[in-house]
C-alpha cells in the first residue's frame, strides 16, 4: 500500500516536471523586464515598464522577431536586491526567458549581474550607470552612459556654467549608485580646481538629515550635490532650504520625476539626464508623441530608455537568426544605430558611448515645476 | 558659523528627533508596564496615524486648524485600532507563555504594513505629506545665529503638551492610578476590584494616540509617508525604551531624548557613517552597566 502511494506520487511528479518544457514551447519568444513597480522609485519603474510594453507591441504588430510574437514577463523587484534575485530565478527556471530588460536602479543589478553571466541569460540593464555592472560578463550590457561620465558631466557643469569653487556631497553609502557618482564628481570637481569643503553620507531610508546639512552648512559651499533618487532628494531639498541653505543642489539622472514630486524647495537645481522630451530630434519626437498618446503622460527618460532596451535587445535576437545565447550575445555587441536617447554602440566592456544633458527645473506661470533644457555634454 | 554655534544647531536638531523618539518610546513602555508585551506592531500604528493626518489635509488643506484637526482624528483613528488589536490578537493569548503574544506582535506589523501596502488609498508608493504652506511660517526662531524652524517649534509644543497630559493622567486619575496598580501587581489589582482589562485596553488606546500624534509629527518634519515608514523609527524608539527602563514613562522621555541627540550629534560632529554604530554603541554600554536601564527596577529573579 505504501509502496503504491509512493509510485502514484512518482509519476504525478514526473508528469508534473514533463508538462513544464510544452508551456514554454508555443509560438513565442520569452523576454523577461524586472523593474520597480512599486517602492520608492515606481515612478521609474511604471514608466519604464509602459514604454517596454509598448515597444514589444510595436514589434508584435510589424510580425514580431524570427516570425514569433514576443511575449514579456514583467516582474516588480520593488528596488531591493534580494527581490531582483528572486525576479531573475524565477525568469531562468520557470519562463526559461532568452534574455530580459533590467534591473533598473545599479544597486539591484549589481546583485544580479553574476548570476545572469553564469545562467547564460541576456541582461541589458536600461538605466543603470554604476560603473561596475557591465563588468561581470560579456552577456550583461545596458542602455546609458556610466557614471563616470555622468559625475564628470555635473562637476563640470557645477564649476564652468554655475561657477561655484566650493562643493559639498550628502550621498547614500549603502547605495553603489550614489557612491559612485559621489566619487566621480569629486575627481572632477577637484581636477578643475574646485575644492569639496563637505562630503557627509545617510543610509537609504534614512528620513532625517539636519545633522549632515548643519555641517555643511557651516562650511560654506556653493554647490551641493545630492546623488539620489526623486523621493529622497526631494525631502532633503526640503531639510536644506529648511534650514536656510539657499545654494543651487545639482544631481543626476535619479533626479527624473522629481518636478511631479516635490515643491518649491527643488528650484534653483539642475540634474543631468539622458534625453530631454522637449529636444528637437525626429525619433524622441517620434517616441514623445506615441507615448503620450497612449498613457497620456510626458515619457521620463528611464522609459526612453526602457524602449531603446527592448529594441536593442529584440533587434539582435532578430539578427542571431535563432535565440541561441551565445549568437544573441554576438549580434547584440554589435548593435549600431540611433534610437530615441541618441546614438548607441556598445564598447569593449558593452556600456555605451552617448552624450547626456543638463536640466533646469523651473516653475512656469501655471504654477507647476518642470525641466528646461540647459546644454548638452559630449563623452 | 562658529562652533558654538553649531554645536547649539545639532543640539536643537537632535532634540527635536529625540522628541518624536521618545514619544513613541512612551508607547511601547506603557504596554510593556501593564500588560508586559513589546508591541512590536507599534511603528506600524505609528504609520496608520500618519496615513491619517495625511489623509485629512489632503481632504482640507493645511491651515492651522486642520492641522490640529489632523492630530485628533488620526488619535482617534489609532486609539480604537489599538484597542481592537489588543482585543483580537493579543488578549486571547494573555496567560500563554510571553513568547507567543511576541510573536503574534511581529505578525500584526507585517499585517498591518502589507494591508497598507494593498488597499487603494494607500498603497506601496510614498506619497507627500502636505506641510505649511510659506505663509504661515510665523513660528520661525533666529537665536544667537541658531535657526529653530516652524516643524521643529511644533514638535517641541505638541510632545511636550502630550507629555503634560500623558502625565496627568498617570499620576492625577482614577484610570492612572489603576494603571499604577495593574503595572505594579496584576493579580493583586484584579483581586482588589479593578476592570484588568479595561486598564491594558485604555493603555493600548493611550499608547496609539501617542504613536499617532507621534505619527504627524514625524511625517511633518520629514514630509513622506509610505508603509513602511513606521518601521525604522519604531526600533529606534524600542531602543530608547529600553534605554530608558522598559515600564518606566520617564525613562522612555529621557531614553528618546538621548537618542536622538546622541544620533544627532554623532552625525554631526564624529562621521555619519558611523552614527547608527555609536547609538547602539551606547545602548550595549548602558546596558552592561545598568541591564535595567537608566530609570528602570532592579527586579529580582523569584526562584
Amino acid at each position: 500500500m505504501k509502496n503504491n502511494r509512493f509510485l502514484a506520487l512518482l509519476i504525478i511528479l514526473v508528469l508534473a516536471v514533463s508538462l513544464i518544457p510544452v508551456q514554454g514551447a508555443g509560438g513565442t519568444i520569452k523576454l523577461g523586464a524586472i523593474q520597480p513597480i512599486s517602492g520608492q522609485v515606481s515612478a521609474y519603474g511604471t514608466q519604464t515598464r509602459d514604454a517596454i510594453m509598448m515597444a514589444v507591441q510595436e514589434i508584435n504588430a510589424k510580425g514580431g522577431i524570427l516570425g514569433k510574437k514576443i511575449e514579456m514577463v514583467v516582474e516588480d523587484d520593488e528596488a531591493s536586491p534580494d527581490k531582483t534575485m528572486n525576479a531573475l530565478k524565477k525568469l531562468v527556471a520557470k519562463d526559461k526567458v532568452v534574455g530580459f530588460v533590467g534591473a533598473l536602479t545599479s544597486k539591484c543589478s549589481l546583485a544580479i549581474t553574476k548570476y545572469a553571466q553564469a545562467k547564460k541569460v541576456i541582461m541589458i540593464s536600461p538605466s543603470s550607470t554604476n560603473d561596475t555592472v557591465t563588468d561581470a560578463g560579456n552577456f550583461i550590457f545596458r542602455a546609458c552612459y556610466k557614471d563616470s561620465f555622468q559625475g564628470q558631466v555635473v562637476a563640470q557643469f557645477s564649476y564652468e556654467t554655475l561657477k561655484a569653487k566650493k562643493a559639498a556631497i550628502l550621498y547614500d553609502i549603502t547605495n553603489d549608485y550614489s557612491k559612485g557618482l559621489a566619487t566621480n564628481f569629486t575627481e572632477k570637481f577637484k581636477a578643475l580646481g574646485g575644492t569639496i569643503v563637505a562630503t557627509e553620507s545617510y543610509s537609504t531610508n534614512d528620513k532625517d538629515f539636519n545633522a549632515q546639512l548643519t555641517k555643511i552648512k557651516a562650511a560654506n559651499p556653493e554647490v551641493l550635490l545630492i546623488p539620489d533618487y526623486y523621493n529622497t532628494v526631494s525631502l532633503i531639498a526640503k531639510q536644506v532650504r529648511a534650514q536656510g541653505l539657499k545654494i543651487p543642489m545639482v544631481g543626476a539622472d535619479g533626479w527624473d520625476e522629481i518636478t511631479n514630486n516635490a515643491g518649491d524647495e527643488v528650484l534653483n537645481c539642475y540634474y543631468s539626464n539622458h534625453y530631454s522630451p522637449e529636444a528637437n530630434d525626429p525619433e524622441v519626437k517620434n517616441f514623445v508623441k506615441k507615448f503620450s498618446a497612449k498613457y497620456k503622460i510626458t515619457p521620463n527618460a528611464l522609459a526612453a530608455l526602457g524602449y531603446d532596451a527592448t529594441y536593442i535587445l529584440a533587434e539582435a535576437i532578430q539578427k542571431a537568426g535563432s535565440t541561441n545565447p551565445e549568437k544573441v550575445r554576438a549580434a547584440m555587441a554589435k548593435t549600431n544605430r540611433k534610437f530615441v536617447t541618441g546614438n548607441i554602440k556598445f564598447d569593449a566592456n558593452r556600456n555605451p558611448v552617448k552624450s547626456a544633458v543638463m536640466l533646469k527645473i523651473v516653475k512656469g506661470k501655471d504654477g507647476k515645476l518642470s525641466t528646461q533644457f540647459a546644454g548638452t555634454v559630449n563623452p | 558659523m562658529g562652533f558654538v554655534q553649531e554645536f547649539l544647531q545639532q543640539l536643537v536638531n537632535g532634540f527635536s528627533l529625540g522628541f518624536i523618539y521618545a514619544l513613541i518610546a512612551l508607547g511601547y513602555t506603557m504596554v510593556y508596564g501593564i500588560a508586559k508585551l513589546i508591541n512590536f506592531a507599534h511603528g506600524d500604528i505609528l504609520m496608520v496615524g500618519a496615513y491619517g493626518g495625511f489623509f485629512v489635509l489632503i481632504a482640507l488643506l493645511v491651515t492651522p486648524g486642520s492641522f490640529i484637526l489632523s492630530f485628533v482624528i488620526a488619535m482617534l483613528i489609532c486609539a480604537l485600532l489599538g484597542m481592537f488589536i489588543e482585543r483580537t490578537c493579543y488578549k486571547p493569548l494573555r496567560s500563554a507563555p510571553r513568547i507567543n503574544a511576541l510573536i503574534t506582535a511581529i505578525g500584526v506589523s507585517f499585517f498591518l504594513e502589507n494591508v497598507a501596502r494593498v488597499i487603494k488609498p494607500i498603497g506601496p508608493n510614498p506619497k507627500e505629506f502636505p506641510v505649511f504652506p510659506q505663509k504661515f511660517n510665523l513660528l520661525e526662531l533666529d537665536f544667537l545665529g541658531v535657526h529653530i524652524n516652524q516643524t521643529q517649534i511644533i514638535i517641541f509644543l505638541v510632545s511636550v503638551f502630550l507629555m503634560f497630559t500623558l502625565n496627568y493622567i498617570v499620576n492625577n486619575t482614577k484610570m492612572g492610578k489603576a494603571m499604577r496598580a495593574v503595572s505594579f501587581d496584576r493579580g493583586a489589582a484584579y483581586l482588589m476590584g479593578i476592570n484588568v482589562n479595561r486598564v491594558i485596553s485604555f493603555t493600548f488606546a493611550i499608547g496609539s494616540a501617542l504613536a499617532a500624534a507621534a505619527g504627524i509629527l514625524f511625517a511633518s518634519a520629514y514630509p513622506q509617508v509610505e508603509p513602511l515608514m513606521g518601521f525604522m523609527p519604531g526600533i529606534k524608539a524600542f531602543v530608547a525604551a529600553v534605554l530608558g527602563g522598559i515600564g518606566s514613562i520617564p525613562g522612555a522621555m529621557v531614553g528618546g531624548l538621548i537618542l536622538g541627540i546622541a544620533e544627532t550629534l554623532s552625525k554631526g560632529f564624529i562621521s555619519s557613517k558611523l552614527a547608527d554604530a555609536i547609538v547602539f554603541g551606547i545602548l550595549i554600554i548602558i546596558l552592561v552597566v545598568k541591564p535595567s536601564g537608566i530609570f528602570g527596577q532592579n527586579v529580582s529573579e523569584k526562584v
